[in-house]
């Protein structure tokens, strides 16, 4: 079988022009820890289930296990370390600190991006859809009740935007 | 284990035109590849048969949702998200939207589409119990010209369906003739969210002097297709719904599915579920009680 050549993929990630060069079917999971560093996004099933590889591109949250690189060109990519404006922690990250809201933390950086996802999307949202907002992501420690206040905790800050 | 990458091809056609070059070029060679939610799976879990693949994700021909006095037709790569937020589809066909819901997380629902729930034609998939129910038709296009097919038409078999090599699912129309009816949708799983459906239960009926006027039926993960079950339909047709009819309804469906047992259930157990959500649905239709 003939093998096919990687390919370069312009993209913003974080605000930056970065040029990624891999396999057009390479996940961008893969992609954003072994090319760019960025391992503050990680694998947890690798499957579409638990929501630790979670990012949002073009403002909308995927699973970024479940993305290949080569659909990603020209498209916004924003991960875990672009949520935070330098030192100055976005009200999600603080209320997760101040709720006790992550434990062994893989699945916290997902938990983030998705609760700032649903406060993009829903202004003040009720209890229900937080439920639905997080309901892709999966945390073996918690019990999810922290997780949950602090998200409820979250939605109650005016400074809400990414 | 895990897939080697380099045998794998993933192009990005820049429209549809050059989409369909690739399947009029070699047919069978190429596949189309969409939001990646099956696919990507497969690819890691090694299980991706196939290799070479062009991306239809950026094909704005087949995104947007259109609405006429007749029909609303989805674009193949309507997402579950779009189908969420699309008002039409929540007060006409609200059993499309609820699967929607219940489809994956939101992740989930901003990559997976309609068209590729339909054309990766798993008998499990949650939103064509919906589409069967509501009569949907399917909009084919190659680069020799279009076609449509009733959606009940197009599974043949288990990942068998009418689409020729050189083929694309380009939309999906589903006719407005719903306001008189009645939707029920329900979908058992494991858990709320992200579970794979053990069965799911679409079905619409139109109730006049208290008997059935109209009805149809579709269940997934209860055959090698999902099914729409037009046997049950047909004893069902102009009765009331007395206990009488449902026990002969019961009966039907019981002979009409054929589930089996596999990781997620077992076939006794699906053959009970579907019973029990079709009287449950009877009920519902009968007493006006809405989805």
């Amino acid at each position: 079988m003939s093998e096919v050549n990687k390919v370069e993929i312009t993209c913003a990630v974080n605000g930056e022009e970065r040029v990624l060069h891999a396999y057009p079917m390479a996940r961008l999971l893969d992609a954003l820890r072994e090319e760019l560093r960025l391992t503050g996004t990680k694998e947890g099933c690798g499957e579409g289930e638990c929501g630790a590889c979670s990012v949002l591109i073009n403002g909308e949250i995927v699973n970024s296990c479940l993305v290949p690189v080569a659909q990603v060109a020209g498209a916004e990519i924003k991960t875990i370390e672009g949520i935070a404006n330098d030192q100055k922690l976005h009200a999600v990250q603080e209320a997760f600190i101040q709720h006790g809201g992550a434990q062994c933390g893989i699945c916290t950086p997902g938990m983030v991006i998705a609760a700032i996802n649903l406060l993009e999307k829903t202004e003040k949202p009720t209890e229900a859809e937080i439920r639905d907002g997080l309901a892709g992501n999966l945390c073996r420690c918690t019990g999810y009740m922290k997780i949950f206040e602090a998200v409820v905790r979250a939605c109650q800050e005016e400074d809400v935007k990414v | 284990m895990r897939a080697y990458l380099p045998d794998y091809e993933l192009r990005v056609p820049k429209d549809l035109e050059e989409a369909l070059a690739f399947l009029a070029n070699e047919p069978g060679m190429w596949k189309p590849f969409a939001g990646g939610t099956d696919l990507m799976v497969l690819l890691e879990a090694g299980k991706l048969e196939h290799t070479k693949f062009f991306s239809v994700w950026n094909l704005a021909e087949l995104r947007g949702i259109e609405v006429t006095d007749e029909s609303v037709t989805l674009g193949a790569l309507t997402t579950y998200t779009e189908v969420r937020r699309n008002s039409i589809l929540q007060e006409e066909f609200p059993m499309l939207c609820v699967a929607a819901r219940e489809t994956g997380g939101i992740a989930i629902q901003n990559r997976g589409t309609i068209g590729g729930n339909i054309v990766n034609a798993s008998p499990a998939a949650d939103s064509p119990p919906a589409l069967l129910a509501y009569d949907a038709e399917l909009e084919l296009l190659s680069s020799k010209g279009a076609r449509k097919i009733p959606y009940k038409d197009f599974h043949t078999g288990y990942k068998q369906m009418k689409l020729r090599d050189d083929e694309l699912l380009t939309g999906i129309r589903l006719p407005r003739t719903t306001k008189s009816l009645r939707h029920y949708y329900r979908k058992v799983g494991t858990r709320k969210a992200q579970a794979i459906s053990k069965v799911c239960f679409a079905g619409v009926a139109k109730i006049e002097d208290e008997s059935v006027a109209d009805v149809r039926i579709a269940l997934g993960s209860v055959a090698p297709i999902v099914l729409r079950c037009e046997k049950t339909e047909a004893v069902l047709r102009g009765k009331s719904v007395d206990e009488r009819t449902i026990s002969a309804a019961r009966a039907a469906l019981i002979n009409e599915i054929a589930p089996i047992d596999d990781i997620r259930s077992t076939a006794k157990y699906r053959l009970r579920v579907a019973a029990n959500l079709l009287e449950d649905f009877l009920k519902t239709v009968r007493d006006g009680e809405l989805n």
